[in-house]
C-alpha cells in the first residue's frame, strides 16, 4: 500500500512541476480565466467528499491557472480550514487566506486538515489533467489527454473545446475529439449522443468499444439507453471499432511474425554459411550466439565503468566485439577440430555437440548459471504507436534493420569480394579450386570463421530483446536448422524466405493455439513440407552425382 | 503405340509368349496393377526397350531432348556423345532415377518404367552399372555377389534366408568368372579400381537381368582387362540385352554392332560405328565445328 | 561352410564370455544382494544393484542405437523419445498403483488433483492394469516410429537432415510434455511410485527382481541383435549404409528394411525406458531432451560403432564414469563429457573395441 501511496504522491508531484512551468508561460497566453469563486473554494475545502468531487471537476472544466495553487495544496495536504468558513493555504511558515490572499501571522490553533479519500484524489489527478491540458510541452498534453480519457466526465467538456481550439498536433486533438465524444455519451440530448457515437466510431481503442458497450448494458429490464437509434449507433460503433481493432492485431501478428523471422534468419545466416555453403553441421552454433551475447554484456559492463558517457551506444560497440570473440572461436574450433572431420558429418555433429557442451559450461564458470542483466538502451525502449493496439518497439525495429544490413552485408561479402568468389568456388568444387591455386584450408577457415562471427551479431542482437544466459543458444540451434533445411541447402535467399515465413506462420498459430502446440505444429508442417520437396524450398534440380 | 495387354499378375505365372492381346492404349497397362514379376517381360516384337519423345529438364535446362530410342532384344548397343549429351540421364530415365517430364518408356510391350520405383525396376530385370563402381566396400567380395543375387528380396525373407548349395555354386561360377576367386572373402574396398568394376559387372550377373545398362564399364582396367571385358559382353549379347555407354573407340569397335550417338538430348546418328564415325553432323559436334 | 545358427552368432569365447555375464548378473548378483548379511565384506549394497541395473537399461538404449547407427548407418538424435515414451507408459501404470496412498488421497494421480482435474483423460483408460500398460511400451512407440519413419524414409531423408529432423522431433515432444494440459505431470512428470504389481518398489526383492529382468532383457536383446546383423538382413542393412544406390539397384527396396530396424530399435529403447523407470522413480520430460539423445551416440562412438558389443562397452563406461564424476566435482562433468565427443571423433573414430581390435590385429601380424 505504501508504495502505491508514495509513486501516486511523485506522479502528484511532477504534475504540479508541469502545472507550476504552464503557468509561467501562461502569463501572455490569450485564455481569459476567472478566479474561482469564494464559494467554489469553501465547497472545495469544506463540503463533503462529493462536494469536493463536483468542485474539482468545476475547476478543472474551467481551467483556471489560478485555481492551481489551491489543487497543489489540497495535493500537499497543505490546506487547511478553519471552522468550515475560512480556508487557508500553508507554505512553509507562510499562511495565506484562499480567498482574499491576505497573509496571516500564524496558523490559528482550531484549524483542520481537509481531508481527502481515493475518490477525490482521483478527480484532483483529473483537474490538474485538465489544466496540463493547455501545457506547451507536448508530452505534457499528451499525458493528460490520456489520463482524461479513461473516466471522461461531462464537467470537461468544455475545457476540452479550448483545448482542442488551441491544439495543432493531429495525434493529440484526435484523442481530444474522442475525449469530449466519450464525456458526451450520456447528454440529455440526442443529437449531441449521435453525434459522440459517431465519433467514437472512428476510434481504434477497445477502451472506446467498452464506452460504446456500455450504452448497450440494461439497467434491470431497461436499457441504459433509451433511445433505440442510439443504440443501433452505437452497435454499429462497436463494429466499426472491432474490424479496426482486428486488423490491428492482424497487423501486430505480421509484425512480430517478421521481428521472430529476423531473428531466427539472424540466427541461421551463420549456419547457412557453415552448414548450407560448407557442409558443415555446426551444433555449437547456438553457443556461438549466446557467446555473442555475453560479449554484448561485458562491453556494457566496461563501458559503463570506465566510458559512462558512452553507455548510451554501447550496443554500437558491442557489435565488432561480438563478431569478433564469436569468429575467433570458430577460428579456433575450425583450426583444431573440424578441419579434421571434413566429410564426415556425423562425426563432425559429435565433435561440435561437445564444443558446445564445454562453451556453455565455461560461460558458467565464468559467469554463474543465472541470467545476466542486458540493458536496452534508451533509444531502444519504447516505441511507435501505430495503432491503439499496435505498438511497434524499438529495439523490434532495429533488428529487422539490423538482420537486412546483415543480409546485405552477407551478399556482398559473397558476390562481390574475392573472399566470396573463393569460397563460392570451394562451395562449387573443392579440387578444382584448389588446382587453380585457390588455399583451400585458409577458406575453409575464414569462411567458417565468417559464419561464426556472425553467429556473435546475432547473440549481440538478441541480448537486446530476451534474457542472457548460458543456455541461450540451446533454445535457438533446432529452430535455425529448420530454417536451413527448410530453405534448402546453400541458398541464402531459401534462408531468408524459410526465416520470414516461419516466424509469421508459427506467430498466427500461436495466436491460435499456443506457443507449444505452435512449435509442434510448425515442425509438422516442416516434415511434411520435405517429403514434397526433399531439397528444400529452392532446390538445386540436376543430375544427382551421389552414387 | 501397340502395347499389348496381360492377364492379371496375381494369377499363376505363365509362358509370357502365349498372352498378348492388342489395340489397347498405354493407358490400359497403367491400370493392371504394378508389374513387378520378371516373367511378366513381353517382347513378342523382338524389341526390348522402347523410348518415345522423352523430355526431361533440371531448371530449364534440357538434358532429355524429344528422345526416341528402341533397343533389340539380344543386341549389344554402345551409346556414345560428348559431355552432357545425355547420356546419364537416359540411363537414370530407365532405371527410375529421374523421372521424365513426359513421353513414354517400355520395357518389353507392356511394362511402363516411367510407374515404378528403382528397386521394382531391377527386380522386373533391369540392371545397370555406374560410372564410379559401387560395390558394398565393408561387405566381402562373397557378400556382394551374395545380395545381388536374384531371390526373394523381402525383409521377412532376407531374415531368414539361408544360402542352398546350388546358390553357392551359381557364387562359386561368377567369382571364376569375374577373376575374383582369391579375394572371395576380402572386403570390397580393398579391392582395385579395376577389380571393383568387375564385381560390379559381376553383381549385375547375379541379378540375372534381361537388361543390362553399362555406363563406361572399362574405364579403370588395365588394356588386357579391358579386352577381356569386351570378349565378355560379347558372349553375353543374345543371352542378355546389352546397352554400353563408352569414350573408348577402340573398346566399341572391338564389341559393337551397332551405335547411337547422342547429342544435346536427342538421337544425333545411328548406325555401324564407321557409319556414325562419318556422319558429318558427329564429326562436327565431336570436332567442334 | 554353412555355420549352424549358435556358430553364427557368436564364436565360443563370446559364448563363454556371456555365459559368465549371466551367471553374474542372474545369479551372483541377487545372493550377494539378498543372502550376504549386510554386515559382511561380500554383501553388495542395494544402491549398487540399482545403480548397475540403470546402466544396464542404458546399455540396452545404446545397443538399440548401434543397430540403426552402427549397421544401417542412420544416426537418430532422438533415441531419447522412445525410452521416455515406454518410462511414460510404464510410469502412468505405476501412477495408477499408488491408488489412495497419494498426497490428496484421490483416485486420480496427484498432479491430476492439483490441476483440478476430475476425470482421467481418455488416453489413462485401463493402465491400471499391467498388462495393457506394457502393451503400450511397445504399441505407442513402434508406432511413433513406424509413422515417423516411414514418411522420413520415403522421401529419401538420411545422413545429417535425418538426424537433425529426428532432434526436432524429441525436442517438440519435450515441450508438449513440458505442458501440464498434455496430462503427464508436466515439469515434474512422475514420481513418488508406491509399489508394482502389489510389491513395494523400493523393497531389496523388487529390486533385485528388476535387476535380473533388465540382465535377462539385455542378454536378450543381444542375442537378438546378433541373430539380425548376422543373417542376410544384417548384410542388406550394412550395404544401405555404404552404398544404398547400389541397394536400390540391385532389386532391394530399402524403405521396408530401414523401417524394420528403425522401429525395432525404437521398440527396444521403449523398453529399456520401462525397465528404468521403476528402478530410478522418476520419469520427467527432460528425458526428451536433446542433450540426452546425443549422449546416447556418444555411448556408442566411444565403444566403437558396428560391433554390438562396444556400445554396451561405451555406455557402461561412460554412465559409470558420470556416476562418479557427478559425486566427486560435478562442475567440471560437462567439461569432460565435452572433451570426450571431441576426442573420441578426432582420435577414436573406431571407438575403444575397434581400436583395441586394430592394435590386437597388429600385434598378431607382427611376429
Amino acid at each position: 500500500m505504501t508504495s502505491s501511496r508514495t509513486s501516486s504522491r511523485s506522479r502528484l508531484a511532477s504534475q504540479i512541476i508541469h502545472s507550476a512551468l504552464f503557468l509561467l508561460i501562461l502569463c501572455a497566453a490569450p485564455l481569459a480565466l476567472a478566479k474561482p469563486s469564494p464559494a467554489l473554494i469553501l465547497k472545495l475545502a469544506a463540503g463533503d467528499n462529493d462536494a469536493k468531487v463536483e468542485a474539482l471537476n468545476a475547476i478543472a472544466g474551467s481551467a483556471d491557472p489560478e485555481a492551481l495553487p489551491l489543487l497543489q495544496a489540497l495535493g500537499n495536504d497543505a490546506l487547511k480550514v478553519v471552522d468550515g468558513k475560512q480556508v487557508l493555504i500553508v507554505d512553509g511558515d507562510k499562511v495565506t487566506d484562499a480567498v482574499t490572499g491576505a497573509t496571516l501571522p500564524a496558523l490559528p490553533e482550531n484549524a483542520e486538515d481537509v481531508v481527502t479519500n481515493n475518490r477525490v484524489t482521483l478527480a484532483l489527478q483529473d483537474a490538474f489533467a485538465a489544466l496540463d491540458l493547455t501545457s506547451p510541452d507536448r508530452k505534457t498534453r499528451f499525458e493528460a489527454v490520456k489520463k482524461l480519457q479513461d473516466a471522461p466526465d461531462e464537467a470537461i467538456v468544455p475545457l476540452l473545446d479550448k483545448a482542442q481550439k488551441i491544439e495543432k498536433d493531429p495525434q493529440i486533438l484526435d484523442m481530444l475529439r474522442m475525449t469530449q465524444a466519450a464525456a458526451q455519451l450520456h447528454n440529455k440530448d440526442k443529437a449531441v449522443r449521435m453525434a459522440a457515437i459517431e465519433t467514437l466510431g472512428t476510434s481504434d481503442d477497445a477502451a472506446m468499444k467498452q464506452l460504446l458497450a456500455g450504452l448497450l448494458d440494461k439497467d434491470g429490464d431497461k436499457f441504459k439507453e433509451p433511445d433505440e437509434s442510439v443504440r443501433l449507433a452505437a452497435q454499429n460503433g462497436i463494429n466499426a471499432i472491432s474490424s479496426r481493432l482486428r486488423r490491428g492485431e492482424w497487423l501486430g501478428s505480421i509484425f512480430t511474425g517478421i521481428s521472430l523471422g529476423s531473428i531466427l534468419l539472424l540466427a541461421a545466416l551463420g549456419l547457412a554459411i557453415t552448414y548450407g555453403l560448407m557442409g558443415v553441421i555446426n551444433m555449437a552454433h547456438g553457443e556461438l550466439i549466446m557467446i555473442g551475447a555475453y560479449a554484448t554484456y561485458v562491453t556494457q559492463n566496461v563501458i559503463h565503468a570506465h566510458f559512462p558517457g558512452l553507455i548510451e551506444f554501447y550496443p554500437l560497440f558491442a557489435l565488432p566485439v561480438a563478431f569478433l570473440t564469436s569468429g575467433l572461436i570458430g577460428v579456433l574450433m575450425e583450426r583444431l577440430v573440424i578441419k579434421h572431420l571434413y566429410g564426415r558429418p556425423l562425426e563432425t555433429l559429435l565433435a561440435t555437440w561437445g564444443i558446445s557442451l564445454i562453451l556453455i559450461q565455461t560461460v558458467r564458470t565464468f559467469f554463474g548459471a543465472q541470467n545476466v542483466l542486458v540493458e536496452n538502451p534508451q533509444w531502444l525502449s519504447g516505441g511507435i504507436q501505430v495503432m491503439s493496439n499496435l505498438i511497434l518497439p524499438w529495439n523490434r525495429l532495429a533488428i529487422i534493420l539490423f538482420a537486412a544490413l546483415v543480409v546485405i552485408g552477407m551478399t556482398l561479402i559473397l558476390t562481390k569480394t574475392r573472399l566470396g568468389l573463393f569460397v563460392r568456388a570451394v562451395t562449387q568444387n573443392r579440387q578444382m579450386a584448389s588446382c587453380v591455386g585457390v588455399a583451400t584450408p585458409r577458406i575453409d577457415t575464414v569462411a567458417f570463421g565468417l559464419g561464426a562471427g556472425i553467429a556473435g551479431l546475432a547473440g549481440c542482437a538478441l541480448s537486446q530483446v530476451t534474457n542472457v544466459g548460458p543456455d541461450l543458444g540451446q533454445g535457438y540451434i533446432v529452430d535455425s536448422f529448420m530454417v536451413v533445411v527448410l530453405g534448402g541447402v546453400g541458398q541464402l535467399s531459401g534462408t531468408i524466405y524459410a526465416a520470414l515465413g516461419l516466424g509469421i506462420l508459427n506467430k498466427f498459430l500461436e495466436g491460435w493455439a499456443g506457443a507449444v502446440l505452435a512449435k509442434i505444429a510448425v515442425l509438422v508442417f516442416i516434415i511434411v513440407f520435405i517429403q514434397k520437396r526433399p531439397q528444400g524450398l529452392f532446390a538445386i534440380k540436376g543430375r544427382f552425382v551421389d552414387a | 503405340m501397340n502395347a499389348a495387354v496381360k492377364e492379371e499378375a496375381s494369377g499363376p505365372s505363365t509362358n509370357s509368349s502365349q498372352i498378348t492381346g492388342e489395340g489397347s492404349t498405354q493407358s490400359s497397362a497403367v491400370g493392371m496393377g504394378r508389374p513387378t514379376d520378371p516373367s511378366l517381360l513381353d517382347t513378342t516384337h523382338g524389341v526390348i526397350l522402347y523410348l518415345e519423345s522423352i523430355n526431361v529438364s533440371f531448371d530449364g535446362f534440357k538434358a532429355i531432348n524429344n528422345l526416341n530410342l528402341t533397343i533389340d532384344r539380344g543386341e549389344l548397343r554402345c551409346v556414345i556423345g560428348p559431355n552432357g549429351a545425355g547420356k546419364t540421364t537416359m540411363m537414370d530415365v530407365i532405371t527410375g532415377k529421374t523421372r521424365p517430364d513426359n513421353g513414354t518408356a517400355f520395357f518389353g510391350q507392356t511394362i511402363d518404367l516411367t510407374k515404378l520405383s528403382e528397386a521394382e525396376i531391377a527386380h522386373i530385370g533391369i540392371g545397370r552399372k555406374f560410372q564410379k563402381p559401387t560395390v558394398f566396400e565393408q561387405l566381402s567380395v562373397f557378400e556382394n555377389l551374395e545380395l545381388a543375387m536374384k531371390m526373394d528380396k523381402g525383409v521377412w525373407a532376407s531374415l531368414r534366408a539361408k544360402l542352398s548349395g546350388e546358390q553357392r555354386d551359381k557364387i562359386a561360377a561368377n567369382l571364376k568368372l569375374i577373376q575374383l576367386e582369391d579375394q572371395a572373402h576380402r572386403p570390397a574396398g580393398l579391392l582395385s579400381h579395376g577389380q571393383k568394376q568387375w564385381l560390379e559387372i559381376g553383381m549385375l550377373l547375379m541379378q540375372e537381368p534381361q537388361l543390362l545398362l553399362l555406363d563406361e564399364p572399362a574405364a579403370g582396367m588395365t588394356d588386357a582387362e579391358t579386352e577381356r571385358s569386351g570378349e565378355l559382353f560379347l558372349s553375353l549379347a543374345g543371352q542378355y540385352t546389352l546397352v554400353v555407354v563408352e569414350h573408348d573407340m577402340e573398346f566399341i569397335k572391338q564389341i559393337s554392332s551397332k551405335v547411337t550417338c547422342l547429342h544435346e538430348g536427342s538421337v544425333l546418328a545411328e548406325g555401324t560405328l564407321d557409319q556414325v564415325q562419318n556422319d558429318e553432323r558427329v564429326i562436327e559436334v565431336y570436332l567442334g565445328r | 561352410m554353412n555355420k549352424t545358427l549358435i556358430e553364427r552368432i557368436f564364436g565360443p569365447k563370446a559364448w563363454a564370455a556371456l555365459a559368465v555375464f549371466a551367471a553374474i548378473t542372474l545369479i551372483l548378483v541377487p545372493i550377494l544382494n539378498l543372502a550376504v548379511p549386510e554386515s559382511s565384506v561380500f554383501h553388495m549394497p542395494t544402491y549398487w544393484v540399482t545403480l548397475i541395473a540403470k546402466i544396464m537399461c542404458y546399455a540396452i538404449v545404446a545397443l538399440a542405437m548401434d543397430l540403426v547407427w552402427g549397421y544401417t548407418g542412420i544416426l537418430s538424435l532422438g533415441h531419447g523419445i522412445f525410452f521416455a515414451l515406454g518410462g511414460y507408459a510404464m510410469g502412468m501404470y505405476l501412477m495408477r498403483a499408488i491408488g489412495h496412498d497419494g498426497n490428496y488421497q484421490s483416485d486420480l494421480p496427484d498432479f491430476m488433483v492439483f490441476l483440478n482435474w476430475k476425470t482421467l483423460p481418455w488416453y489413462w483408460e485401463g493402465t491400471q492394469h499391467f498388462l495393457w500398460a506394457l502393451l503400450l511400451v511397445i504399441l505407442v512407440p513402434g508406432l511413433l516410429a513406424l509413422i515417423f519413419g516411414f514418411f522420413a524414409f520415403r522421401s529419401r531423408i538420411k545422413g545429417v537432415y535425418f538426424s537433425i529432423i529426428t532432434q526436432a522431433l524429441t525436442f517438440a515432444t519435450m515441450l508438449l510434455f513440458f505442458r501440464n494440459e498434455t496430462g503427464f505431470g508436466g515439469n515434474n512428470g512422475f514420481t513418488d511410485f508406491k509399489r508394482i504389481l502389489g510389491y513395494h518398489i523400493t523393497s531389496p526383492i523388487t529390486r533385485v527382481v528388476l535387476f535380473v529382468l533388465t540382465a535377462a532383457f539385455l542378454i536378450g536383446f543381444l542375442l537378438l541383435a546378433r541373430y539380425i546383423v548376422t543373417s542376410k538382413l544384417g548384410r542388406v542393412l550394412a550395404a544401405i549404409r555404404d552404398a544404398e544406390t547400389r541397394v536400390m539397384f540391385s532389386g532391394y527396396n530399402p524403405l521396408p528394411y530401414k523401417l524394420f530396424i528403425w522401429v525395432m530399435s525404437a521398440v527396444i529403447c521403449a523398453i529399456a525406458g520401462a525397465l528404468f523407470v521403476p528402478q530410478v522413480g522418476i520419469i520427467n520430460p527432460s528425458e526428451m531432451s536433446p542433450a540426452n539423445s546425443i549422449e546416447i551416440a556418444i555411448w556408442v562412438a566411444v565403444g566403437g560403432r558396428g560391433s554390438l558389443i562396444g556400445p554396451l562397452i561405451g555406455a557402461g563406461l561412460i554412465n559409470g564414469v558420470k556416476s562418479w564424476f557427478t559425486m566427486a566435482f560435478p562442475e567440471y562433468w560437462l567439461f569432460f563429457l565435452g572433451l570426450i565427443f571431441v576426442l573420441v571423433t578426432l582420435y577414436l573414430p573406431r571407438g575403444v573395441l575397434g581400436e583395441a581390435r586394430a592394435l590386437l590385429q597388429k600385434r598378431g601380424e607382427r611376429p
